[in-house]
């Protein structure tokens, strides 16, 4: 039946067509979008995780924003600001953000360079299903460019307070948001199911 | 609209939730594993109407407080200042800052109620087997699984302010209670967004449609 796809949102089944290049594959009864032509979706993915990747540690070791007041500045990085909150009584708070926006991006980097890396190589990871299925389950709450919003609203909420210091790592978040988007618009999980179905 | 049409259901196939191969259906629940990645396979979400319904008036009873209680509290020279989440988009219209007061408005005030609003009006309406504007419908639902993690920007901002101005200034700034409800009614309507099953909205198409409507 692999020939045949079922649509995820009215179960209308279609027969799954070679697509022309950047064309997308619709629904003809509720619309939805099926499948799309990805120009070499595992090489452009592969190579965003990997910048993604190196992004995160950069974002993750710098200070992100600074604040003077005065003569005094205060540095916060993403780990420290999350601890703050922990000691402050905002445990709920901490480990919502901490998922979000910490837990959630690495692991989806993590998984799909566990994936795509052996796959570009011929090799077959062992565990490809498992962690296709978990990647699914991680990537609603992978919220990297909400935050960068809530960080600008911040700003302006504190620029009449003190003076606002943007860090290193502000501008490796804005890259990361970028190169985190491109990595799921270029992922084709069609085509990983297809390589592993072929495989074993 | 249906004919030509066939569904998986109808054919008695199962699309794989998670890896999207379409599978024969097993005679017994044990056989219903996708042979490929090892997936449960459902016809439908379990539940889907029941387990949203809970999940909807669970969001909607933290609603209230969110929207009541202080999110955060300034205290600057021994004055303190509570703010709530609508407090905060006035306080940036009155500095002329509209473009982020209509930013948090519709992030934190208008997204979260239309999205429970859309929920309860889309298990009303297949509890009710209507067959009106099944498309627009779904799209309707494909709108509110999107939009729906942008409303957890105000619990960043918070996390953000309180992380960044610490004890020992003059000025603190602390975290209300308001935002825990806050960002309970965020994580519950994602929940109930993903445990809801658009194909119920075409399951009144189907010739013999014996789906439990409940």
């Amino acid at each position: 039946m692999d020939t045949f796809i079922a649509c995820h949102e009215c179960d209308v089944i279609h027969h799954i067509k070679t697509l022309p290049s950047k064309g997308t594959a619709h629904c003809i009864r509720c619309g939805a979008v099926l499948y799309k032509h990805k120009t070499n979706s595992l090489e452009r993915t592969l190579a965003f995780t990997l910048a993604g990747l190196i992004l995160f540690v950069l974002a993750n070791s710098f200070p992100f924003l600074g604040l003077k007041i005065g003569a005094q500045v205060r540095e916060t990085t993403l780990i420290t600001g999350i601890h703050e909150l922990y000691v402050q009584g905002m445990q709920i708070i901490a480990v919502l953000v901490l998922i979000t926006t910490m837990l959630a991006p690495l692991l989806q980097m993590m998984c799909l360079v566990y994936v795509l890396l052996p796959l570009k190589f011929g090799r077959l990871p062992k565990m490809l299903p498992r962690v296709m299925r978990f990647l699914e389950h991680v990537l609603p709450w992978s919220m990297m460019e909400v935050f960068m919003i809530g960080i600008l609203v911040s700003v302006v909420k504190l620029a009449g307070m003190a003076k606002i210091i943007p860090g290193i790592s502000l501008y490796s978040f804005l890259a990361l948001i970028f190169v985190l988007a491109a990595m799921i618009v270029s992922l084709d999980s069609h085509l990983i199911w297809q390589k592993w179905e072929k495989a074993s | 609209m249906n004919s030509g049409l066939i569904t998986a259901r109808s054919a008695g196939l199962i699309s794989c939730q998670s890896c999207h191969l379409l599978c024969e259906r097993g005679k017994r629940s044990a056989d219903r594993i996708c042979p490929r990645c090892g997936a449960n396979l459902r016809e439908r979400k379990p539940n889907s109407i029941v387990r949203t319904w809970a999940l909807v008036l669970a969001a909607f009873i933290f609603y209230i407080p969110a929207n009541v209680l202080p999110i955060t509290t300034v205290i600057s020279l021994g004055k303190a200042q509570s703010d709530t989440i609508m407090s905060g988009v006035i306080y940036f219209l009155h500095t002329g800052m509209w473009p982020i007061a209509l930013v948090i408005f519709l992030a934190s005030i208008f997204i979260p109620l239309m999205k429970l609003l859309v929920l309860i009006f889309l298990l009303i309406s297949v509890q009710f087997r209507s067959r009106w504007r099944l498309r627009d419908r779904t799209r309707l639902y494909r709108i509110t699984e999107l939009v729906g993690r942008w409303s957890m920007l105000d619990v960043f901002v918070v996390a953000v302010l309180v992380a960044l101005v610490r004890l020992g200034y003059l000025t603190t700034i602390e975290a209300g209670s308001g935002i825990i409800f806050f960002a309970a009614v965020v994580v519950i309507t994602m929940i109930a967004a993903m445990t809801f099953d658009p194909r119920l909205i075409w399951d009144v198409l189907e010739k013999n449609d014996e789906s439990p409507v409940c």
